[in-house]
C-alpha cells in the first residue's frame, strides 16, 4: 500500500501521482497522512483506486472525482466532491458548506452533519446524510438523490427541478417550489437501495422518510408566480 | 382673426415618454413580463469612435504600410500556466454557449478563429465535439451553473475561463427560455426539457476572492497545472475587481464592457447595469500596474469591438488583447439585410433584430430549430468569421503604424486623445488639441 506523507510530501506530488494511474485496473489501497486541512487534496482522480486520508481535509476534497474511493477520516472542507462524476466520497466526520455540490454521479456518504448548500445543483449524484444538513440545501437540485437521517435547515431544495429529497427528521422550511411528495414503492425502493449502500441496517426504516421534489410551477415563467421568486 | 386659418401647433412627442417609452408601457401594461432580449446595451455610450490616434510626423516615425513588420502576436497565461496560450493575433472570440447558438454556428466560430489563428471560447451549457474538434485553441467556461461542467473535457480545454460575470448582466444569472431547451441542450444541462432556464448569478462553491483563490489552485490541481486560467468580469468597478482577480491567482482578466451581448437579458439590466468598456479599461490597467502585474497577467476587453481601429484604441489604452462576440455573430450572418422579408415577418429588421431569445433565427445561429439552424453553413460562415479577423488585424496595424509601432502592443495612451470631455475622463487621455485630462492632477 502506498503511503504519502503530507507533512513531507507536496500536494501537487500526491494530485500528480494519483493522476497517473492507470484507468482500467485495481489500482490498490493508497493511505494519505498527515492532510492538516489542506485544499484540493486527491481532486481529479480517475482511476479505480481507494485513497485513504488520515485526518481533516480543507476545501474541494476528491473534486470531480472519476472511478475512486476516496475515504476522509475526519471533518472535510467547502465542497467536498464538488461535480463528482462517479465512484465514492465518504466522510468519516462533517462537512462544510456546498457538500457534492453540482455533482453528477458517483455515492457521497457523511457520517456526520453537513453544512448550508449540501448537493446544491446536484445533477446526478446520491448523497447520504447520516446526521443534519444546513439550510439552503439541494437549492437549484437538479437531478440525483439527497437523503437525510437527521433534520434539514430552511428554504430545503429552493428552485429544485427533478432531483429526489428524502428527510427522516424534521424540515426547517422548503424553498420556492419544493413540496411534499408521496413516497411510493419506486421511491422506497431507491430510498432502501441507497440506505443499503452506505451500509445502514434495516432498523432505519424507508417508511420514516418523507420525500419532497419539485411543484413544477415555476419551470415557466408566469406573471402570478412572481411573488416566489 | 380667421378661426379657419389659425396656424396650429405640430403634434410634439417627449423626450422623456417618446414613442420607444410608451410602446414598452404598454407591452408591459398587456403582458404583465419584462422585456427579454439578447445583445448588449443600444443606448449611445462613450466609446472608442469618441477617440482619435495621433500618427506620426515630425517628432514621431511612422513605419512602411507594406514593409515594415508589425506584429500581432499574443502570449496568454505566461503568469503561472506550464502551458501558455500563443495566439497569431489578439482578437479572441468570446464565451457564447451551445444553447444560446446552434450547434453549426458554435462550428462555424471555432472554424474562423482555428484559420485566424486565435481562441474561441465555448459558454453556458458545455462543450460539443463540433466546437472542440473545430477549434485548435478553446478555452473553457466555468460558469456558476456548472451545466455540462466535467473533467474530461476540462483537460481537453486550452484554457479554463472561471466566469464572475458578463457586461450585459453584471450581478445576473443566465437564461434560456424553453423555446430553446431541445432534447440535446436539455440533456447537456441535465435539465427539464421546455423549462424557461435561469441559472445561479453565484457560483455555488465560493464566496468572494479569498475562496476564488481556493477555487483557482483546484483547477489548477485537477489539470496538473497547464492550464491558464482565466477569470471573466462584467465591468463595474474594475480597478477593485481587477486587483482582487489578480490576488487570487488569475493568469489573464477578461475584462467585458455593457456593449458585450448576452443571449437573453431583461432589458433593464442590459440598459442600466454596468459601465461602458470605454471607462473600464483604464482603472483595470492601473490596478495592475499597482501591483506590477500589467503584461504579466495579461487583460482581454470585450464589448463593442467592430473593427480594427477599436482593436488598437483598446490596445493603445493597455489591453493585451480583446474579445468580439456580437460581431462575431453578423459576420457569420447575423442581421443580415438579405433576411428582410423574415425579419419583417418577426416584426422586426436587419439590423435591429435581437429576439435572440425567442430561437426563430431567420439566420440559423441563434436557434435551435433544425430547420433554421441548418440555414448555416459553418464552413462558408467559418471562412467569413476568418475573413472578417484578418481585416480587424490588418486595420488595426495600418493605425499602429502610422504611430511608429512595430508590435500592436507598443501601442500606447500617449498615442490617443479625445473628441469629448466624457471620453478623455474615461479614458485618461487628453482632450484633442489640448493638455488637459479631466481629472488628473494637471487637468484639475
Amino acid at each position: 500500500m502506498p503511503i504519502l506523507d503530507l507533512a513531507t510530501t507536496s500536494r501537487r506530488d500526491l494530485n500528480a501521482r494519483l493522476h497517473g494511474l492507470g484507468t482500467g485496473r485495481d489500482e490498490g489501497d493508497w493511505r494519505v497522512l498527515n492532510p492538516a486541512g489542506q485544499h484540493a487534496l486527491a481532486v481529479g482522480i480517475d482511476a479505480p483506486v481507494t485513497v485513504r486520508i488520515a485526518g481533516p481535509v480543507g476545501y474541494y476534497c476528491a473534486g470531480m472525482n472519476q472511478q475512486a474511493t476516496v475515504i476522509i477520516e475526519g471533518n472535510a472542507g467547502v465542497g467536498v466532491a464538488e461535480n463528482m462524476m462517479s465512484g465514492t466520497v465518504h466522510v468519516k466526520g462533517d462537512a462544510s458548506q456546498a457538500a457534492g455540490a453540482t455533482a453528477h454521479g458517483g455515492l457521497l456518504i457523511i457520517d456526520g452533519n453537513a453544512s448550508a448548500r449540501c448537493g446544491i445543483s446536484m445533477k446526478g449524484v446520491a448523497i447520504l446524510v447520516k446526521g443534519s444538513i444546513g439550510p439552503m440545501s439541494a437549492f437549484m437540485a437538479q437531478s440525483g438523490s439527497l437523503v437525510v437521517l437527521g433534520d434539514s435547515g430552511g428554504a430545503l431544495g429552493d428552485s429544485i427541478y427533478e432531483a429526489h429529497l428524502y428527510v427522516r427528521g424534521q424540515v426547517g422550511s422548503l424553498g420556492a417550489d419544493c413540496c411534499e411528495k408521496p413516497l411510493r414503492d419506486q421511491h422506497k425502493q431507491e430510498l432502501r437501495a441507497l440506505l443499503d449502500a452506505a451500509g445502514i441496517d434495516a432498523s432505519v426504516k424507508v417508511e420514516h422518510f418523507k420525500r419532497y421534489g419539485s411543484a413544477r410551477t415555476l419551470y415557466n415563467f408566469h406573471i402570478d408566480n412572481a411573488g416566489a421568486y | 382673426m380667421d378661426p379657419d386659418n389659425i396656424p396650429r401647433t405640430l403634434p410634439r412627442y417627449s423626450a422623456t415618454f417618446d414613442p420607444a417609452t410608451l410602446a414598452e408601457i404598454r407591452r408591459a401594461a398587456a403582458t404583465g413580463l419584462y422585456d427579454i432580449r439578447g445583445g448588449g446595451t443600444k443606448r449611445r455610450v462613450p466609446h472608442f469612435d469618441d477617440l482619435l490616434f495621433l500618427g506620426a510626423s515630425i517628432s514621431r516615425y511612422p513605419l512602411e504600410g507594406y514593409r515594415e513588420k508589425c506584429a500581432t502576436d499574443v502570449w496568454l497565461g505566461t503568469r503561472f500556466a506550464k502551458t501558455p496560450i500563443h495566439l497569431k493575433i489578439p482578437v479572441t472570440i468570446a464565451g457564447m454557449s451551445f444553447g444560446s447558438l446552434s450547434a453549426q454556428a458554435k462550428e462555424a466560430l471555432g472554424r474562423g478563429a482555428t484559420i485566424a489563428g486565435t481562441s474561441t471560447t465555448t459558454g453556458d451549457g458545455g462543450m460539443t465535439p463540433e466546437e472542440r474538434g473545430q477549434s485548435q485553441t478553446l478555452v473553457y467556461q466555468y460558469l456558476p451553473s456548472r451545466y455540462g461542467m466535467n473533467p474530461d473535457d476540462l483537460r481537453k480545454a486550452d484554457a479554463i475561463e472561471v466566469v464572475v460575470g458578463q457586461g450585459a448582466k453584471p450581478g445576473g444569472g443566465g437564461m434560456l427560455l424553453g423555446q430553446k431547451i431541445s432534447d440535446r441542450v436539455a440533456q447537456m444541462r441535465t435539465l427539464p426539457q421546455g423549462i424557461d432556464q435561469r441559472s445561479a448569478c453565484r457560483h455555488p462553491d465560493w464566496t468572494g476572492p479569498d475562496d476564488l483563490e481556493i477555487k483557482i489552485e483546484e483547477l489548477r490541481e485537477l489539470t496538473d497545472w497547464q492550464k491558464p486560467i482565466y477569470v471573466k468580469i462584467g465591468a463595474t468597478r474594475p480597478y477593485y475587481d481587477v486587483a482582487l482577480a489578480v490576488k487570487s491567482g488569475a493568469d489573464v482578466i477578461v475584462l467585458d464592457g455593457m456593449q458585450g451581448g448576452t443571449a437573453a437579458t431583461q432589458e433593464v439590466f442590459i440598459e442600466h447595469v454596468g459601465i461602458p468598456i470605454l471607462a473600464a479599461i483604464r482603472p483595470a490597467v492601473q490596478a495592475l500596474q499597482d501591483q506590477d502585474m500589467h503584461r504579466k497577467v495579461q487583460l482581454i476587453v470585450s464589448g463593442g469591438i467592430r473593427n480594427g481601429a477599436d482593436v488598437a484604441k483598446a490596445m493603445a489604452l493597455g489591453a493585451d488583447a480583446v474579445a468580439i462576440g456580437t460581431a462575431a455573430l453578423v459576420a457569420l450572418g447575423d442581421n443580415d439585410p438579405s433576411l428582410e422579408a423574415e425579419y419583417q415577418a418577426l416584426g422586426t429588421t436587419a439590423g435591429a433584430y435581437d429576439d435572440w431569445q425567442d430561437g426563430r433565427d431567420p439566420a440559423g445561429i441563434t436557434t435551435q430549430d433544425p430547420l433554421l439552424a441548418a440555414r448555416l453553413d459553418p464552413v462558408a460562415g467559418g471562412r467569413r468569421l476568418a475573413n472578417y479577423l484578418a481585416v480587424l488585424t490588418l486595420e488595426a496595424q495600418t493605425v499602429a503604424r502610422a504611430c511608429g509601432k512595430s508590435h500592436l502592443h507598443n501601442l500606447e495612451p500617449e498615442d490617443l486623445v479625445a473628441l469629448t470631455l466624457e471620453a478623455a475622463a474615461m479614458a485618461r487621455v487628453p482632450l484633442a488639441g489640448t493638455d488637459w485630462v479631466p481629472g488628473s492632477k494637471a487637468g484639475l
